[in-house]
């Protein structure tokens, strides 16, 4: 009995089979042309819009209005640490005497993300040098590093610069969790899926605005479409009348939130 | 009274010091315990195969009465490599995902192509090579369901002729050769895993994947010793100490080749102290001293590293019961040490907030998802895997016609 044929067949049966699983990532190419942004209307159309969202650290109270707003609208779970949005507060001590330093000790907290407002801190106003307010949200990377280690696609960028994520998609390894530099998703305890800000994206999709510019009293949050400036846009005079930062700008994820005034302790 | 018992069987609620973002500050750590098994055990893959490599590859003949056991052991835990992930996963059913629309920038998916093609391609068919004519003997020797078993995994090809033979040897030669980059590439790439996460300093490391692949290697060699010589003192037979004294060998060059690495990997950040470089010797002299200072390095670095390099040099004036305890031991502090290490590496990263301004203390929890009680039973399942294994092909009942040229009991080698 020549028993090299069959073996040849074998050989030939698994590596059929693996070329098959090779093969199969093309599947993936032809779903992502079907799908659709989870949340936008039918007519809407991702490649007419660039959205942008600025924020002016001087110009934010600390009301935490946004990050309840956000809560609500897009029915963020309540616990305290989930949050598509929150509030930081910084306080910058004076130096110590004889220190020959610029600044003293760094105090940063967030209660609850800031909801509901910051009660008084215990630091006394004299020991103070400055302090200050800073929205956080996803920081909508261009090169983000969430969207490139998602094993399955499911975050993905908009053609509009949103990052979303398919929550049908999703299974839930956090991965990208832990590659967002910025702490801005939560594996959500309800959908066991990635959970971020989506620049409330069923809104802005709608011509409407997200829900934490929307309420924001102080105006420190500046949203807006690039491919479609309005007359005396906000966005462009938000730009041309500040200097503008990002977030971690060295690890060159390419933030497409700006911040205006930003003191170099926010990370 | 009832609260510590509750803390002891449910959730441990961990602590914060300092500030850390609002969506890290959750009950416990995104990834616990089930993800530190997931590197320690495939590194035990990788390292068992290896170890297997050196007889077929290197042709290290005293490592002959272990050749079987490695690539057994291997398997039993490529077996239960993935499993600790998909246990881990928010959706495990919908983890086929990955092979089937891999995103293919993401290290993660790929490390599914590569588990597969190791399992496949690899492992499976240099064992079913290894082992064919066996399989074709042992199905006219045995009787019942071991006579169906083997003869269904002769796959129906039951020449056994010298050329049939010699093509076996040949092309498990070549799978061999195959397998050790393949080996390499199954452990860097999860060392990759965490190295490629940027926005984490504690990870995003270049040498991330080498550390994995030396760390890999140490703790497969250290399993193989310890495997060999609890098989030798279940059957009551003498160790080949030809065989432990070689192992011992291999372990210690492997594990000097390590620690240098990982030194100079801490020697580089100390020196460069980049951003967070604050955050990391505090973890390293504070929240991790027990599992850094004392389990990865004390334990299983300096005191194997002290022992085994003794034995190189002093072999001779150390007598047999002796060299066999400390062989035993140092597998033993060696194997724990590279769990220690895999812990440090996959807690250590989140222990510390990514705003470098806080920390977490965390207890592992007894019972849940990602307690020490699920992963001690995730721990134990290779070890069962590789007893039913061992059972059914490395009997003693049955004869061994493969490439293994003396048998596992036979003293004499």
């Amino acid at each position: 009995m020549n028993s090299s044929i069959p073996r040849r067949r074998i050989l030939a049966t698994f590596g059929g089979v693996f070329a098959g699983l090779l093969a199969l990532p093309a599947a993936r190419a032809v779903k992502k042309r079907l799908a659709k942004a989870p949340g936008a209307p039918r007519d809407y159309d991702p490649t007419k819009h660039k959205w942008l969202m600025c924020i002016d650290v001087d110009k934010c109270i600390g009301c935490g209005l946004c990050a309840d707003a956000c809560k609500t609208e897009n029915h963020v779970p309540e616990a305290a640490h989930y949050f598509r949005t929150w509030i930081e507060r910084y306080i910058i001590r004076k130096p110590a005497a004889g220190s020959a330093t610029a600044r003293g000790e760094v105090q940063v907290d967030s209660p609850n993300g800031g909801r509901g407002g910051f009660a008084p801190t215990l630091v006394p106003r004299e020991e103070i040098l400055k302090s200050f307010f800073v929205p956080k949200l996803c920081n909508l990377c261009e090169d983000s590093p969430c969207t490139q280690v998602c094993p399955v696609g499911a975050t993905f960028d908009a053609p509009d610069g949103a990052v979303l994520i398919d929550p049908t998609y999703c299974i839930g390894c956090g991965f990208c969790i832990q590659a967002c530099p910025y702490g801005c998703r939560f594996l959500s305890p309800v959908t066991k899926t990635a959970e971020k800000c989506t620049l409330c994206y069923h809104r802005i999709t709608r011509g409407l605005k997200p829900a934490c510019v929307e309420t924001c009293p102080a105006q420190a949050r500046v949203f807006g479409d690039l491919k479609n400036p309005v007359e005396d846009d906000p966005l462009q005079a938000f730009v041309r009348n500040n200097k503008v930062n990002t977030l971690k700008p060295h690890l060159g994820t390419n933030p497409r939130v700006l911040y205006a005034n930003l003191d170099k302790e926010v990370r | 009274m009832i609260m510590p018992i509750t803390q002891v069987l449910a959730e441990v609620a961990p602590h914060f010091e300092g500030y850390v973002y609002p969506n890290e500050s959750g009950t416990h750590p995104l990834w616990g315990v089930l993800i530190v098994l997931y590197p320690y055990i495939t590194g035990l893959v990788a390292g068992a195969f290896i170890m297997a490599s050196l007889v077929r590859v290197f042709q290290v003949k005293p490592l002959e009465p272990v050749y079987r056991l490695s690539l057994l052991t291997a398997l039993a835990f490529l077996l239960c490599a993935t499993l600790p992930l998909l246990c881990h996963l928010g959706h495990p059913e919908r983890s086929y995902q990955i092979m089937i629309t891999p995103h293919l920038t993401s290290p993660m998916a790929i490390f599914g192509f590569v588990y597969a093609w190791y399992l496949m391609a690899v492992l499976l068919l240099e064992l079913w090579f290894d082992y064919r004519r066996d399989f074709v003997a042992w199905s006219e020797i045995e009787t019942g369901w071991r006579r169906i078993l083997y003869r269904t995994l002769a796959l129906g090809m039951t020449d056994v002729s010298d050329k049939s033979v010699a093509l076996d040897h040949k092309l498990s030669w070549i799978i061999s050769i195959m397998g050790i980059p393949s080996a390499f590439l199954l452990h860097g790439y999860v060392g990759f895993i965490f190295g490629s996460i940027k926005a984490n300093p504690w990870w995003g490391n270049a040498i991330m994947p080498i550390i994995f692949i030396l760390s890999a290697m140490v703790s497969g060699i250290a399993l193989c010793v310890f495997v060999y010589m609890v098989l030798c003192w279940l059957r009551r037979r003498a160790v080949d100490l030809r065989c432990l004294d070689m192992m011992g060998m291999y372990l210690f060059y492997a594990l000097v080749i390590d620690a240098t690495v990982e030194a100079l990997d801490w020697i580089h950040r100390a020196y460069s102290a980049e951003e967070g470089f604050h955050v990391m010797e505090y973890m390293a002299q504070e929240r991790l001293f027990y599992t850094l200072s004392i389990g990865q390095v004390l334990m299983g670095t300096l005191i194997p590293l002290l022992v085994l390099g003794t034995l190189q040099v002093a072999r001779k004036y150390v007598p047999d019961i002796v060299r066999k305890r400390l062989y035993f031991t140092c597998g033993v502090f060696v194997l724990i040490g590279v769990l220690a290490m895999r812990w440090n590496v996959v807690m250590g990263g989140q222990f510390f907030s990514k705003s470098l301004r806080g920390v977490m203390s965390y207890k592992l929890e007894f019972a849940g998802a990602e307690g020490w009680l699920l992963g001690l039973v995730l721990l134990s399942l290779p070890f069962i895997i590789l007893t039913v294994l061992i059972k059914l092909f490395l009997s003693e009942r049955l004869p061994t016609e493969g490439h293994v040229p003396h048998r596992l009991e036979d003293p004499s080698i």
